[in-house]
């Protein structure tokens, strides 16, 4: 059975999943809306959290909070499963589908064969809808994707019970209470101070602002202390984390400001909006530093002068999110 | 990031398949959503992360090929697997993994166990047990 789904492309994958999925039952959140009410941005360096032994860098919160604090916010009663096998994921799946309701669901993008080759590493927190069989394939909306698409029993199934680090286990989730009334005004606030609170006022020195200049830190450091090799491995990471599929650029600091301009025409808030161009100016900075990087990494030479001046780099794009996320949660509190 | 700023190189990984979506501003600073075919230092970071594995894939191809590990190394290389990863598709333990790394406990493997094994890289037991086929590897 297939419905009429009406599928748009955003950057992330998360926000993407809830804004197609919204928009199935009727209501119009554009993905920037969703990413800032549900506070999807953030920023931590773990260094003693190694993938293949490179320390972790996250522009964004943990995966699912998206989903769970913006439907939190908006009064939106979510039910989630579950599976403990394969073949029970897929039939409950096949029912909801019978049913007429698209679900979301949790997958590893290692599996998902329509996707480039080039980005199809582990990675098991990969968001998508899935609408509709024909034929006994799947219709599949990844937000990513330009148009729906489709995937094979076998693939689908393969890739919502991947192992590793988080195992999706089949999980799904679908809408099954929408809210009546909402303050949509109160919940973008809200989503604003979570954010600004958590980017300048954790007292810890590997997370927000505190985090970036951290890691602006290490990094001159680690020509010298790691190696040519592993610094710039290090370095690669870095900015794959930053701008690789999902961000829609500078490490969703553009989706936050597209959030803040939106929410300024909606509050009539102009202070929103000045801070909203601040955030782009120190996102453009970000991409420089990107392609700074970048170059090092082509070149394959790491030099210790130019890891230094990376370092200063990112330690200016700190310094100046500190200073807008100051501000954005000054404004916050006055509301 | 101004909408005319918003970079198209030619040359990236996406195989066509995939513009992603960028968010961009237009003169007056108002957000637009604007498509992008590709970014030369996010392609060259991903070109990057794939040498490493790459390399990794060949170095274990040439050890199987001289005898000096099985076939599975070669598989879970290819998978970009580890051997955690590979005993928890298994049913097995990572250090038993490790071990059938190396030929000799490889070929004592019952077809039982090459059957796991096959499972998890989504072959069949002659593909996962053919040395010659990498020789030659697509």
């Amino acid at each position: 059975m297939t419905v009429n789904f009406n599928h748009k492309q955003s950057a992330h994958c998360e926000s993407g999943v809830v804004s197609n999925l919204l928009r199935f039952h009727g209501m119009d959140f554009d993905e920037p809306m969703v990413f800032g009410i549900g506070s999807g941005l953030f920023f931590v360096y773990l260094p003693f959290v190694r993938v293949n032994g490179i320390p972790g860098t996250a522009y964004r919160t943990w995966p699912g909070q998206i989903f769970k604090r913006f439907s939190e916010r908006i009064g939106i009663k979510i039910e989630r499963q579950k599976f403990s096998t394969p073949e029970k994921a897929m039939t409950a799946l096949d029912q909801m589908l019978d049913k007429g309701q698209p679900v979301g669901m949790l997958t590893s993008v290692f599996y998902l064969d329509y996707l480039p080759a080039a980005y199809r590493f582990h990675f098991n927190a990969h968001n998508i809808i899935v609408f509709g069989k024909e034929n006994g394939r799947y219709l599949v909306s990844d937000p990513v994707m330009e148009h729906t698409t489709e995937i094979s029993y076998e693939d689908l199934a393969r890739a919502r019970f991947a192992k590793g680090m988080p195992e999706p286990s089949g999980r799904m989730y679908y809408p099954v209470q929408m809210p009546g009334e909402y303050g949509l005004n109160k919940a973008i606030w809200t989503g604003i101070k979570q954010t600004s609170d958590h980017m300048t006022r954790i007292p810890m020195p590997l997370v927000g602002s505190k985090g970036m200049q951290y890691l602006a830190k290490r990094l001159r450091h680690w020509p010298e202390r790691q190696g040519d090799r592993k610094a710039i491995q290090w370095l690669g990471n870095v900015i794959r984390m930053q701008e690789e599929i999902g961000t829609g650029g500078a490490g969703f600091r553009f989706i936050y400001a597209a959030f803040l301009d939106q929410a300024s025409q909606r509050l009539q808030n102009e202070k929103l909006f000045d801070l909203s161009k601040r955030l782009t100016k120190s996102g453009d900075r970000l991409r420089d530093f990107a392609y700074e990087a970048g170059r090092v990494c082509k070149n394959r030479k790491s030099d210790v002068k130019t890891f230094v001046e990376l370092g200063d780099m990112l330690e200016a794009v700190a310094h100046e999110e500190q200073a807008i996320f100051s501000e954005l949660y000054d404004v916050s509190r006055t509301q | 990031m101004n909408q005319e700023q918003v970079p198209q190189d030619q040359e990236n990984l996406n195989e066509g398949k995939l513009a992603k979506l960028y968010y961009a501003t237009d003169e007056k600073g108002h957000y637009v959503k604007v498509n992008s075919i590709g970014w030369e230092p996010e392609t060259v970071a991903m070109q990057q992360a794939w040498d490493v594995v790459n390399d990794e894939v060949e170095e274990a191809r040439q050890k199987v090929l001289s005898g000096k590990a099985s076939p599975l190394l070669y598989h879970i290389k290819k998978n970009i697997m580890t051997p955690a990863l590979v005993a928890s598709y298994a049913g097995t333990f990572g250090f038993m993994v490790r071990l059938h790394c190396h030929p000799s406990f490889f070929r004592r493997l019952s077809r039982k166990q090459l059957e796991k094994y096959a499972y998890t890289f989504r072959i069949s037991v002659e593909q996962l047990t053919d040395v010659e086929r990498l020789k030659n590897p697509q």
